[in-house]
């Protein structure tokens, strides 16, 4: 098991590198230049440029950059943005935000995902399983910032059931609506997903024997089937994580979360590289970990499943 | 008359031979293929959805046929956020613009993006992940090294970060908004693919063509990959569904499709002002972006249930 996580933590080595280096060769060594885009139209004067450029180490090599950027998020030193603020503190507010609007959304989605899925799986084509199927198919059609605003209509504005836009004071109260609409489309394909292993599995031998043995309906249910319908759900969520993160730059937006998406928003339409980067490199560094943890729990969910030969 | 109680089946005399008992061996045996279509031909939701996209291509080839108001042309500022009159069915943008037409003619561009970008992730995904999973060792491990590096970064994301950078901040078309999708959703295809090709690569037909004298890649382009093409083409149709709403998302942070293409994202986007007022401006491209997603997942269903296995003995 050690050696397991010790050579997956390896894979994650190159992955990182990779997907770091792409980044920061597409903000800063692409065609066209960061600082003049911080002046806009007006044009500063050259020792205001030099200074600049010495400062975000834009006048080095394209790999002496790289290489410091590496070393500075390694020390959490990820030094200033282009309007003076440390980068790292300014990160420091919006990840909780972000964090929680995100796990609330994996929880409705997991949580009524996988508890609809099963109600479903176990009556295949029954009324609950049709309707839910279809529901499940309009949701996953309409796309996320479509219902975004018309579930905040409905029931920011004129069922008055929450707050339409969060601001300043994020909780776990005020985030529920966002996180419900971020939540959504992913909760469609957590049901089908969980629905089709569930129907799958639940004429599998081991099920009658359990059954046969004398376990309870729930303790079938629960122990047998669903413990063993898990891995293609967790394997979604662990990569859906992504899409969530994607999501949350669409619904900070919608609903005015002062989190990581509308902090990369503001930060991409000005062309601020060191923010971008850096929410960036922290972003794919969540990713990789998650679906590291999602291989881990294999091992839980499908005993068969050995990490060590 | 102990002699006549072991024959119990009627004389072939009495009771002919009927056609269905006959086994039809001179006829080659149905085909994966033949037998799919066969199946999807009698599934309602195939038709339905079909129909559907046969009708949304007819729409963004031929706008004319079904609109004469000029999308752009007849906008009059007295019309903004009016309601429906005589031959503007759907009323009025924001912009005095006629919705209905703005839709129709909005069908186009989304359609041109979801299909050039499925046809551009098959040909990338398919042709690495083909490599990857037939000749496996040091090429599968790069490979898939290289799939992870662009698999940890989510899309929009990423599509945030690229069309951002001035080469493609100047120059926005419905070809850009096509890279940066197939550039950050290959992965994908090529997983499915490498996983299809390693289940096929060691079949005995495999071995038998190999031993007849095909070439190995010769064996991989006519043996192996016909035979793992259909997860490719079920993952194909759903991602078709899956681009369109990529392409309106980005289109609606304002990073996608320029505001002078007209497409249903950018209506969405700029139906945002009068949501309050009047929602319906916004309902209806997003109404027509919704059918169009729900028929390429109808027929991506479809087409998968007629191709698995698992599903034929039912």
């Amino acid at each position: 098991m050690i050696r397991f996580i010790l050579r997956r933590l390896l894979q994650v080595i190159p992955v990182f590198l990779g997907t770091t280096l792409l980044v920061y060769y597409m903000v800063f060594a692409l065609p066209g230049d960061p600082i003049a885009a911080l002046f806009g139209d007006r044009q500063p004067p050259q020792a205001v440029i030099d200074t600049l450029r010495s400062q975000y180490h834009l006048d080095q090599p394209f790999w002496v950059q790289y290489g410091l950027f590496l070393k500075n998020l390694f020390t959490f030193n990820l030094g200033n943005d282009f309007t003076g603020q440390p980068i790292a503190a300014s990160l420091a507010r919006v990840f909780p935000v972000t964090a929680m609007l995100a796990i609330e959304a994996l929880a409705i989605q997991a949580i009524f995902g996988v508890a609809f899925g099963v109600f479903a799986g176990l009556r295949r084509g029954g009324w609950f399983d049709s309707t839910v199927l279809v529901a499940s198919l309009v949701v996953i059609a309409v796309p996320t910032f479509v219902l975004g605003f018309v579930f905040q209509l409905v029931f920011g504005v004129q069922l008055g059931w929450a707050k339409p836009t969060v601001g300043a004071n994020a909780n776990w109260v005020t985030l529920l609506l966002p996180a419900v609409v971020l939540g959504l489309v992913s909760f469609a394909y957590v049901l089908r997903l969980t629905r089709a292993s569930v129907s799958e599995n639940m004429n599998a031998d081991y099920v009658r024997t359990a059954t046969a043995k004398g376990l309870s309906r729930p303790r079938v249910v629960l122990a047998h089937i669903l413990r063993n319908s898990l891995i293609p759900v967790v394997t979604y969520l662990g990569a859906n994580l992504g899409g969530l993160m994607g999501g949350a730059i669409v619904t900070e937006g919608i609903f005015n979360v002062p989190g990581v998406g509308n902090k990369l928003y503001q930060a991409v339409l000005r062309s601020e590289g060191p923010t971008i980067v850096s929410i960036v490199s922290v972003l794919v560094l969540v990713f990789v970990v998650a679906n590291l943890l999602v291989d881990l729990l294999y091992a839980w969910l499908d005993p068969r499943i050995r990490y060590d030969q | 008359m102990t002699s006549n109680n072991s024959h119990f089946v009627a004389p072939i005399e009495e009771t002919p031979l009927q056609a269905t008992d006959a086994v039809k061996t001179d006829q080659a045996p149905l085909s994966l293929w033949a037998d799919a279509w066969r199946k999807l031909r009698r599934r309602p939701l195939f038709i339905i959805s079909a129909l559907l996209i046969l009708a949304l291509i007819v729409i963004a080839l031929f706008p004319g046929l079904f609109t004469s108001t000029p999308p752009n042309a007849g906008c009059e500022l007295s019309n903004s956020e009016g309601a429906p009159t005589a031959g503007h069915p759907f009323g009025f943008t924001f912009q005095g613009c006629d919705v209905y037409s703005r839709v129709i003619h909005g069908t186009q561009a989304s359609l041109s993006v979801g299909l050039l970008s499925v046809l551009c992730v098959l040909v990338i995904g398919v042709t690495i992940g083909a490599l990857a999973g037939y000749y496996g060792g040091w090429v599968d491990a790069v490979l898939a090294r290289l799939g992870d590096i662009f698999f940890a970064l989510p899309l929009v994301l990423g599509a945030l970060v690229i069309t951002q950078l001035p080469l493609f901040r100047e120059n926005k078309s419905v070809w850009t908004v096509v890279f940066v999708i197939s550039l950050l959703a290959w992965p994908q295809m090529a997983r499915i693919t490498r996983g299809a090709v390693i289940e096929v690569r060691n079949a005995d037909f495999v071995t038998a063509a190999r031993a007849l004298g095909v070439s190995k890649f010769g064996a991989l382009i006519r043996h192996v990959l016909p035979n793992a093409l259909a997860p490719i083409i079920v993952l194909a149709t759903l991602e078709l569904g899956v681009f369109i709403v990529a392409e309106a998302t980005l289109s609606f942070l304002g990073i996608g499709l320029p505001q002078s293409i007209m497409s249903w994202g950018n209506d969405i986007a700029g139906a945002q002002a009068s949501i309050r007022t009047r929602p319906e401006i916004m309902l209806y491209p997003a109404a027509a972006l919704s059918i169009t997603v729900l028929s390429f997942i109808m027929l991506g269903d479809a087409v998968r249930d007629a191709l698995d296995p698992k599903s034929r003995q039912r």
